[in-house]
């Protein structure tokens, strides 16, 4: 039963091209990149138990680096690509450094304040990053000497993309060391006095988790063919964040609805009413108070207790 | 000379504007262990709402509207603690989300009711002379305001330590459980401690309004700024954040003038310094 849903699942996602217009294609590929990212967030609130409000600095920065190296600097897209994914990884190893010195909501102010300051260098080195115009007039890269500037061929390059991500992704929380991380999460002090040491483990993870919000960033930047500050700011951080626990934090597909719907959410709310940012806030409100474990658990759950009556 | 002299009184002001924002901050983070991101948001309203009534009321006194200011935001701050915060008493994830989203919402509510233009405050007239001493020339509102943040700060001191109530928030603050225990209401105290925490932020960002204006986006310049007063100063520790505050001031308002487009990177290198070497801030408790 559930191969089943899975290869008609897989059959969906790889023939969408052939039977949707370019307008849902856009919105699948826009969702594969905010799966990716969310993700990589879960991977740090899900199985980490480390809330990050500032993710969106490796979307934002993988996308900034390739922006100013391709454009400004003439370089191809291939090591362009290498070296913002390379940056963006080196920088979340010093903002892991920085950040994992306290755990807890002293994790999430240091992450937010980093971030922000982030938000403000994109904003005020207007010579170096255009500030509020952001940079335009950015290409997509031609891997193998395909185009991807159709809808579709950009859309099977996210997609593999994706599939990449979370396969790696689940591989990385289902190994020895994902198991080590779920304990570190629940009960620090225990691995600790079993000899393992749970700074590395958190410090590892989170550079993993910068490693592909770096690669989320580098498909956001070649998806939207331009980057302006917002990308980098808290509600960046947040939307994500909402996807996560709204999903369902800590399980593998959770986070990967709970992108889809924000997304959705942000696409056609977006049609109707002008104010994106109160509609945020108040479905940040409504998912704490109304559905706190998300949705993803709170629908199997549901499932589960259908089938037991059905039975 | 001059420059220095009137960066140094900038830095004072912008110093006591990050205390008042931020003292309310560390106080709530103290009691409630909850990291408050509606803090930015209340200082906006504040400005706005002083703003708007110094606009639409001629002769309406600028601290009549910081009190009235207070006031409202903190009856805002009072019934959205009351209303959301205590359901999630066994969730402070789900509490720091809340208070994201309710930032979230107030910044676009003042967006959507006063527009996208910034609105200015005018400084009070008494005060708007500038003062001469030395031989030098300072604006004196800006001395008004270091003025107001010392009272601040020594108000809420002597509240902290020589009344009751500051007995019980101190308490509080050190032993939630024992302190219900022996019959302290925390539950109340929470309520009260949120009240004038959010207050003492929308009257801040009133007294702010004639340096900064009102504008979208105040929220998210501010509450980084207070973040950063706070991991630097520690959490919970009014001392610290009064330091904290100064500190933060200087280096911001220094960084500015000299180095425009690195003043976030330099906002940096003390909050480095201190995570590097005194996790807990300069005046937090270990496990605080």
């Amino acid at each position: 039963m559930k191969w089943i849903a899975a290869v008609a699942l897989g059959a969906l996602l790889v023939s969408l091209p052939s039977f949707a217009g370019d307008f849902y294609i856009n919105l699948a590929s826009q969702i594969l990149i905010a799966a990716i990212f969310a993700l990589s967030l879960n991977l740090l609130v899900g199985y980490g138990g480390m809330t990050s409000l500032g993710h969106a600095s490796y979307l934002g920065v993988a996308a900034y680096l390739s922006a100013l190296l391709t454009s400004r600097y003439g370089w191809g897209h291939g090591p362009a690509a290498m070296v913002s994914i390379a940056g963006t990884t080196a920088m979340a190893a010093c903002f892991g450094i920085i950040a994992l010195r306290a755990t807890g909501l002293g994790f999430l102010m240091i992450t937010l304040a980093l971030s922000q300051v982030l938000w403000g260098l994109a904003y005020r080195m207007s010579d170096v990053t255009n500030g509020d115009n952001g940079i335009a007039g950015l290409t997509r890269p031609t891997p193998f000497g395909i185009s991807l500037e159709s809808a579709g061929a950009f859309y099977w390059f996210a997609l593999i993309a994706a599939v990449l991500a979370f396969l790696m992704m689940t591989i990385f929380v289902s190994s020895a060391f994902g198991s080590s991380l779920k304990g570190v999460r629940d009960q620090p002090r225990r691995m600790a006095a079993l000899g393992f040491n749970p700074w590395m483990i958190r410090w590892i993870t989170f550079v993993y988790a910068g490693f592909w919000g770096g690669v989320s960033g580098l498909l956001y930047v070649y998806y939207n063919k331009y980057i302006h500050p917002t990308s980098l700011s808290t509600t960046s951080s947040a939307e994500a964040l909402l996807g996560v626990i709204a999903g369902g934090s800590g399980t593998p597909g959770g986070p990967v609805v709970g992108a889809a719907l924000v997304l959705l959410l942000k696409n056609y709310a977006s049609a109707y009413v002008e104010r994106w940012n109160m509609l945020l806030g108040l479905v940040f409100l409504f998912i704490v108070l109304v559905m706190p474990a998300g949705i993803s658990p709170g629908l199997s759950k549901l499932t589960a207790a259908l089938r037991g009556k059905s039975r | 000379m001059q420059f220095w002299i009137i960066q140094g009184l900038n830095s004072l002001s912008l110093g006591s504007l990050l205390f008042l924002l931020s003292s309310g901050f560390s106080l709530i983070f103290g009691l409630m262990r909850l990291a408050n991101l509606t803090h930015g948001a209340f200082f906006m309203l504040g400005t706005y709402l002083g703003a708007i009534a110094l606009r639409s009321y001629d002769g309406l006194n600028l601290w009549v509207a910081a009190i009235g200011a207070g006031l409202v935001v903190a009856a805002i701050g009072g019934l959205f603690e009351r209303l959301v915060l205590t359901r999630l008493k066994a969730n402070p994830l789900g509490q720091v989300l809340v208070t994201l989203g309710m930032s979230f919402i107030i910044s676009d509510a003042c967006l959507m009711l006063w527009g996208g233009d910034s609105i200015p405050v005018p400084t009070p007239q008494s005060l708007q002379a500038p003062t001469r001493a030395f031989g030098l020339v300072f604006p004196t509102y800006r001395l008004v305001l270091v003025g107001c943040a010392i009272g601040a700060a020594v108000a809420l001191h002597f509240l902290l330590e020589r009344t009751r109530l500051g007995a019980m928030i101190r308490a509080g603050v050190d032993d939630r459980q024992m302190a219900r225990a022996v019959g302290i209401p925390v539950s109340n105290l929470f309520t009260i401690v949120f009240c004038l925490g959010t207050g003492i932020a929308g009257a801040g960002g009133v007294l702010g309004g004639p340096i900064l204006s009102a504008y979208p986006g105040l929220d998210g310049d501010m509450l980084p700024l207070a973040l950063i007063v706070v991991i630097l100063g520690g959490i919970g520790s009014l001392l610290g954040a009064f330091v904290g505050s100064f500190v933060i001031g200087f280096i911001y308002t220094f960084g500015t003038a000299l180095f425009p487009e690195l003043a976030y990177v330099i906002l940096f290198l003390p909050m480095i310094f201190v995570i590097a070497f005194r996790p807990q801030g300069l005046f937090g408790r270990v496990g605080a």
